[in-house]
């Protein structure tokens, strides 16, 4: 990544590799860059002669490419590809051709007439929108014709007619695609003296979108995008011809998790996102390309800052991945980043609590606190939980480090999602899982957990590209689109698998498992999906494991030998007063894991407690040294997303305080505690990328220049393991109780959320949702609070009607405030069952 | 009531059964709940969303398109005044502006009574009997001012109620289709064969 | 049934010994009962076409050269045969969405004879192997909308439609769907996403027919109301029967309907492609000259979305290509005269303000220029235009329909003709209709509009967008 502060490139379209300036502007001012498709342009040399082994001398003549289609375009014969539209195949031969309303990963509709050019199929040059007919043979294309350059220009004039000239107050102002070919392809001034459209100017159409109909020029490229790729089709065109404008249903705000998406790629300032408006402006703002790591689908982005705070993420196209698309959780708790909250100073506890300190000195009690467990323990009373929220290297120092202690209880993971050997399946990619013939969904919300991976699975069962089977307790995000969703009892999912056998078979099948609920063990899933392989040995796995570099943590060194030393029986044995320490590396399991009552006695049962991590938690709050650790933004290096794609993530503002990326934290500590070998010896984040590269299996492409090529990033291999033996060992529910069901949904209190201002009040709150006729059985009033009794604890929630809760099933969202379903939470039990009474 | 009476719902049931995919009923749907409430309430959209199993949004942009569909109170009787060419030609601005003045109202709003909506209106398809205008999308022929005069009269006096059902009524018939006479209107996705009529193998064309 | 102030057809409308084909059973006052078309020969074509098989009905059809009566004038046997091969269900869409300024002949077809549509609707199917059909009727039409239920009504209760039409293996629906007040939903393709529930906004070309893909997806056949009510007559007479009316290229009748300053406006079954101007606008069967003697200034020959006509053009045939020759169309067969007291901005303003309400708001030439034309036009009436507001016309003009435009020849003026049809930046001809309508009266009347403006202040340059 060069650290050069360019003028910020358009990132509503797909940016894939190359960028190119977009057409010149006229005042001295950088136009943002149309960034386009390239991929494979190597079939230059096709007119090589084959050699003929018969030796006839006879010419083959140049060989003909069905893909390829000759077309001539301002006078230059160009290659272009079989079903391409004309605006693509001219962008891809730098020929800009000025639009609105197309965007390459939409469907084309031919509203805003802007990229009228001349083609000649052989009938007469015909003024036509580039963005709706395809290339054919021997077309002739003029895109600067006069006839071609009258009509844009009239398109430009029209469409600043009703356009308000509030440019200077305007956000997009200097990254606006009207504002940039206003000048590079307008009439220079306009003759429309009539009066303007009038609105209100900009009213809310949800808790994180404003709209100025003003400005609107009615692209339909928010609605377009609400419909085909969100699913949410909650803003619509209303009225007709002059007076149309977008709109929501009176008091049904666009509440979609995929809102942002929309500010993004409106081609003027009509759609504001609150995080960002009026905090910058573009010609401000500097930028970094990297990766999301909010959950491990991995979305490409760019990192936006001014003034060294960051201010906005950008969804950046990357094909395999996300398509440009973002959720609104990734894109906007960049707030967290700049939360007045973050531990900026590292701290040790003293008679006055927890005390901010220097660096040396905290790091001096943290040797301290790790000798003396030492020799208190030996290693296997020290236990090292987190790694996830992290980068590869930062993950990967603290493997070495634990490794060189001798340290084996560890583990990336916390009860809270499927055992490591999971990697070891045949795996499947996202492109992979969107082709399948069929897509089987075993237990996870994948909306509620890993928003876009949703998007490119609702893609592929909208477009028909794939049938979807679910199997899942309650209606899930994809639900509505499924061929077949199959409900079962929590910890029966085994049987429902069995005896849906036949709609399993078949070539092309990609199972996408994840951890749908915390309130049964994870053998349950494990056993489920045995029982699918065996009965479709050849369906591949995607992972649904939801932390951002879950995977990645995994894989380079942090995944537990065995279950006798994974996540729980690290908190089971500190609960149980067997661990002198217990290290979390951006960690909170007391929140994090589903047992909290677990956790909360592993952390008060453990003797040491050294927290590195950014934001204060409950957990942080209980240790003895907390050390400062750098956040997202703030640190450069590698993330692995669920399908095993390592990306780069870039640092693009100076760290709070005096907080430091989590390697460098285990390289200090490796030379203060006399480590030798390579983590004492690391001197930036680019040896810690080599080492992996060196040392972790399937990482050897994983190098700088291979990570500096493709933006998409490498795809590593986990060495193959077979699925280890779960059983399962729920049983039937006892019919006066409920069967609970602890699910995710995509805002709650998880720190990233919980710091987010902005998105920090979207979380639902907790709540007893239960199918409307169970209500009626139970006798109460919807909203009223009942009491959840459970075997260990209870707890006490407002009662929520939701139909797509099976009978019989109570389903309550993860981590919530109002309420603490988690208290019922068992790690040990298969499933849990409650008892409901009227509070 | 704004969402649709048990007798409606079951018209509009009838009605979503007509159509391979359900969303086609949305406009016949609007005009029902129009003829059960006057005009077209933000709880009848929504409950139309819920039988078409689309959004509202997706309702309202639809309603919002087609003049006919009114979203506050009109009058019992909607007059709607063309003001096209053929119209415009054979008087059909002095027929707007005595209707103003007989209704005392502006054209675009409604009589305090809560009677009478006058409207300026585009081609009605009556060219030939200019002027001309509609009540209620019925049509009245060659109107002259005491033409209108006599007309608004016998709304008042309910001489006319017997043609004229109030806003909102389309016919004052409805199509039915005999269960036993339905051939049905399967998904598109669900046919694959051609009808039996069609022999196999030879194209109609 | 009609008050004292309803009047409700033109005396003279079935006058004269014209061969009538569709307006047969017009002279009857229950001529839309199933009970008057059963006794005048319904449902005669459908027996017939059952009895020929549906290959050699398409076949007849084809043989007819019947042009659609919508507009386009496009053969519908033609049409028929762009579904693709074996691709299934085939719909069929009636589009009775009539509302083109000055046309009246499709709403009289279903207000009088809703049966004979019916039959012609049934004909279609079995031929074309349409599996439903949707009889799209605008909204505003509370008649016609009464009279086609109870015909279905009837027609389901006596074995017409529904399954096992008169016995034999041919079964279909025919749906009646209200419309509700748009007119381009009259274009096809926004007929078909009106019908699926969706805002009457045109789709993409390509693909470039319904035929191919239209409803939800499918092949799909949509046809005027006119145009399948001539099909009983000729799957019971025969090919041969309908084109021995009209010309070879204009085989069959006609309905036109004839408004504004004339004796005896009306609707008329016109021989085709033979009748002229002269004929229908002077003719004694027809509407017997100008009213109260005056003179003809100008007509628009083909609803409101043609260009103008003057006396000049009078002599020309009521047939497409004769007329798109002479810089104008057919269109949807509606004329509207105007005599010489006829304020002509005044009246193109009714045109332009028509097309201007009524574009969709899809593409930015039509939603942006449309309005833009309105408000000029409405200014240069009102008094308050400047003479450069007349060449800002034309520059609004250029963005929706780029290069020459069409308009009629001027003896007064000088002027040639520049034929039909023009270039466009639109999808549909709503953004062309406006610019169309104001376009050849200000060619052929400038000086009207002239009269109207007041020399136009220094122009004061505004940048476009700030920087």
């Amino acid at each position: 990544m060069s650290e050069e502060e360019d003028t910020v490139p358009s990132t509503d379209e797909p940016t894939e590799a190359v960028q190119e300036d977009a057409p010149q502007q006229e005042q001295g001012k950088d136009v943002p860059a149309e960034e386009i498709a390239e991929e494979v342009d190597a079939a230059e040399d096709t007119d090589s002669v084959e050699t003929d082994v018969q030796g006839d001398a006879v010419d083959p003549g140049p060989v003909v490419d069905p893909n390829v289609v000759m077309v001539t375009l301002n006078g230059r014969e160009v290659e272009a590809r079989a079903g391409e539209l004309v605006i693509a195949a001219a962008q891809r031969h730098d020929t800009y051709i000025p639009h609105f309303c197309y965007h390459p990963r939409m469907k084309s509709v031919g509203m805003c007439r802007q990229c009228l050019v001349e083609v000649d199929t052989g009938r007469g040059m015909q003024l036509q929108p580039s963005c709706m007919i395809t290339v054919s043979p021997e077309m002739k294309i003029e895109t600067e014709s006069p006839t071609a350059k009258r009509a844009q220009e009239g398109m430009i004039e029209l469409l600043l007619a009703n356009h308000p000239l509030d440019c200077p107050v305007c956000d997009k102002g200097g990254e606006c695609p009207l504002q940039d070919q206003a000048f590079s392809h307008g009439p220079g001034e306009s003759r429309y003296i009539e009066e303007k459209r009038h609105y209100e100017k900009p009213i809310p159409i949800s808790d994180l979108v404003l709209l100025d109909r003003e400005r609107c020029i009615l692209c339909d490229r928010c609605t377009r995008f609400a419909d085909e790729v969100a699913g949410d089709k909650l803003i619509h065109f209303t009225q007709r011809g002059n007076e149309t404008q977008v709109m929501t249903f009176p008091d049904e705000p666009f509440a979609s998790y995929f809102s942002g998406n929309t500010v993004q790629i409106c081609p003027v300032g009509a759609l504001t996102a609150e995080p960002y408006r009026f905090k910058a402006r573009p010609w401000d703002l500097a930028q970094e390309e990297s990766t999301c790591t909010s959950c491990s689908v991995g979305c490409r982005v760019v990192v936006q800052s001014s003034r060294d705070e960051i201010l906005r993420y950008q969804g950046v196209d990357s094909d395999p991945v996300n398509h440009g698309w973002l959720c609104d959780k990734g894109r906007f708790d960049f707030e967290a980043v700049n939360s007045e909250l973050r531990i900026s100073d590292p701290m040790v506890r003293t008679e006055a609590g927890l005390t901010p300190t220097k660096w040396s000195a905290a790091l001096d009690a943290a040797t301290r606190l790790i000798r003396e467990s030492l020799e208190a323990g030996g290693p296997d009373s020290i236990g090292l939980l987190g790694g996830a929220r992290g980068t590869n290297e930062d993950a990967f120092a603290w493997a070495q480090l634990a490794d060189a202690l001798g340290i084996t209880h560890r583990d990336a993971q916390f009860g809270d999602g499927l055992p490591a050997s999971i990697l070891g399946l045949d795996r499947a990619t996202i492109d992979d899982a969107a082709n399948a013939s069929t897509i089987v969904v075993l237990g996870v919300d994948v909306k509620e957990e890993l928003p876009v991976l949703y998007l490119r699975l609702r893609d592929a069962v909208v477009e028909k590209r794939s049938k979807l089977v679910e199997f899942a307790s309650i209606d899930t995000g994809l639900t509505r689109y499924a061929t077949q969703s199959i409900r079962h009892q929590p910890g029966l999912q085994t049987e429902a698998i069995r005896d849906a056998a036949d709609l399993l078979a078949g070539e092309n099948v990609v199972v996408v498992v994840g951890r749908g609920n915390l309130a049964e063990s994870a053998d349950e899933t494990m056993s489920a999906l045995a029982a699918l392989l065996a009965i479709n040995p050849d369906a591949k796995v995607l992972p649904a494991l939801r932390r951002g570099n879950v995977v990645g943590a995994l894989s380079v060194g942090m995944a537990p030998a065995d279950d006798a030393h994974d996540g729980l029986a690290t908190l089971r044995a500190a609960a149980d007063g067997k661990l002198e320490l217990l290290i979390l590396l951006g960690a909170d399991p007391i929140n994090d894991c589903p047992d909290s009552d677990l956790a909360r006695r592993a952390i008060a049962g453990a003797r040491r407690v050294i927290s590195i991590d950014t934001h204060p938690s409950e957990s942080t709050k209980l240790a003895d040294v907390v050390l400062a650790a750098a956040a997202y933004g703030e640190k450069s290096g590698t993330t692995t997303n669920l399908e095993g794609r390592v990306s780069t993530v870039s640092d693009k503002v100076t760290t709070t305080g005096t907080a430091r990326p989590d390697w460098m934290i285990a390289a200090e500590l490796a030379i203060m505690l006399d480590i030798e070998g390579d983590i004492a010896d690391v001197a930036s984040v680019g040896d810690i990328t080599a080492a992996i590269a060196a040392e972790v299996p399937g990482f050897a492409g994983v190098t700088p220049a291979a990570l500096a090529a493709d933006r998409n990033g490498v795809l590593v291999t986990a060495p193959t393991a077979p699925l280890p033996d779960a059983t399962h060992h729920a049983g039937q529910r006892n019919s006066y109780d409920h069967r609970l069901v602890v699910g995710r949904k995509l805002y709650d209190r998880a720190i990233g959320t919980a710091m987010s201002h902005s998105i920090a009040k979207l979380a639902p709150g907790a709540g007893a949702h239960l199918h409307p006729l169970d209500i009626d059985v139970l006798g109460v009033a919807v909203g009223a609070d009942v009491r959840l009794i459970g075997a260990k604890a209870s707890a006490i929630l407002p009662v929520v009607s939701n139909p797509g809760v099976a009978r019989g099933v109570v389903w309550a969202p993860f981590n919530q405030a109002g309420g603490s379903i988690e208290d019922l939470i068992d790690a040990s039990a298969a499933v849990t069952d409650v008892k409901i009474e009227v509070a | 009531m704004s969402r649709l009476t048990d007798s409606n719902l079951a018209i509009a049931r009838e009605i979503i059964s007509r159509y391979p995919r359900k969303k086609s009923a949305l406009i016949p749907l609007l005009h029902l709940t129009q003829e059960q409430n006057g005009y077209v309430t933000d709880e009848a959209m929504r409950h139309l969303a819920e039988l078409l199993d689309i959004t509202p949004a997706e309702v309202i942009g639809t309603a919002t398109f087609y003049e006919m569909f009114k979203f506050e109170p009109v009058g019992t009787y909607v007059i709607n005044v063309c003001q096209t060419l053929s119209c415009a030609l054979l008087g059909a601005g002095n027929l707007m502006h005595h209707a103003e003045a007989k209704l005392g109202i502006k054209s675009g709003s409604t009589t305090e009574d809560g009677m009478f909506t006058l409207e300026a209106a585009e081609c009605q398809a009556a060219c030939t009997e200019a002027p001309t205008l509609q009540v209620n999308y019925r049509h009245r022929y060659r109107v002259t001012t005491d033409d209108f005069d006599q007309l608004v009269d016998d709304l008042r006096s309910g001489a006319l109620s017997g043609e004229i059902p109030p806003h909102g009524t389309l016919g004052r018939n409805r199509q039915h289709i005999p269960a036993d006479k339905f051939v049905g209107a399967p998904d598109p996705d669900d046919v694959t064969e051609g009808p039996a009529w069609i022999p196999v193998k030879v194209e109609s064309t | 049934m009609s008050t004292a102030i309803t009047r409700e057809y033109t005396p003279g409308f079935y006058e004269g010994d014209r061969p009538k084909i569709v307006t047969s059973r017009f002279e009857y006052e229950d001529s839309h009962t199933l009970e008057r078309f059963e006794a005048t020969g319904g449902y005669e074509g459908l027996k017939a076409a059952l009895a020929m098989g549906p290959e050699a009905m398409a076949g007849e059809v084809k043989a007819s050269t019947l042009l659609g009566r919508g507009g386009a004038g496009f053969p519908a046997g033609v049409k028929w045969g762009f579904t693709p091969q074996g691709v299934w269900p085939r719909y069929l869409v009636v589009n009775g969405d009539e509302s083109e300024p000055g046309t009246y002949k499709d709403r009289l077809l279903m207000e009088r004879d809703p049966h004979q549509l019916i039959e012609g609707c049934l004909i279609a199917c079995y031929a074309a192997g349409l599996s439903q059909c949707f009889l799209y009727v605008r909204g505003e039409m509370a008649l016609a909308h009464e009279r086609i239920a109870q015909a279905l009504n009837d027609a389901y209760a006596a074995g017409y439609v529904g399954k096992n039409i008169l016995g034999s293996d041919f079964g279909v629906d025919i749906v009646l769907h209200w419309g509700a007040g748009a007119y381009v939903v009259g274009e096809e393709t926004a007929l078909i996403e009106s019908l699926e529930g969706e805002r009457g906004m045109p789709r993409l070309k390509p693909p470039y027919f319904p035929a191919a893909v239209g409803l939800y997806g499918q092949p799909t056949i949509v046809n005027n109301v006119e145009t399948l009510a001539n099909l009983p007559f000729i799957a019971a007479n025969g090919s041969a029967a309908f084109t021995a009316i009209g010309t070879e290229t204009s085989p069959g009748t006609r309905m036109v309907a004839i408004s504004g300053h004339v004796k005896r406006p009306g609707v008329y079954e016109i021989v085709n492609g033979s009748t002229t101007f002269r004929d229908i606008i002077y003719g004694d069967e027809f509407c017997q000259g100008i009213r109260d003697g005056n003179e003809l200034k100008a007509f628009v020959p083909g609803g409101g979305s043609a260009p103008w006509f003057v006396a000049d053009q009078l002599d020309i045939p009521f047939e497409g290509k004769e007329a798109g020759a002479a810089g104008s169309m057919l269109g949807s067969g509606a004329v509207m005269v105007m005599d010489h007291t006829t304020d002509i901005p005044e009246a193109a303003l009714t045109l332009v303000r028509f097309y201007a309400h009524e574009s969709c708001g899809k593409c930015v030439p039509c939603r942006e220029g449309g309005t833009w034309l309105l408000r000029i036009v409405e200014r240069i009436c009102s008094g308050h235009g400047t003479d450069a507001d007349l060449d800002q016309l034309l520059e609004v003009g250029q963005s929706i329909c780029p290069g020459e435009m069409p308009h009629a020849a001027s003896e007064r003026l000088g002027l040639a003709a520049v034929p039909f049809p023009y270039k466009m930046t639109t999808i549909c001809f709503v953004g062309p209709s406006a610019y169309a309508s104001i376009h050849s009266p200000l060619t052929l009347f400038r000086d009207e509009f002239e009269a109207k403006v007041v020399p136009a202040p220094k122009r004061v340059s505004i940048p476009v967008a700030a920087g």
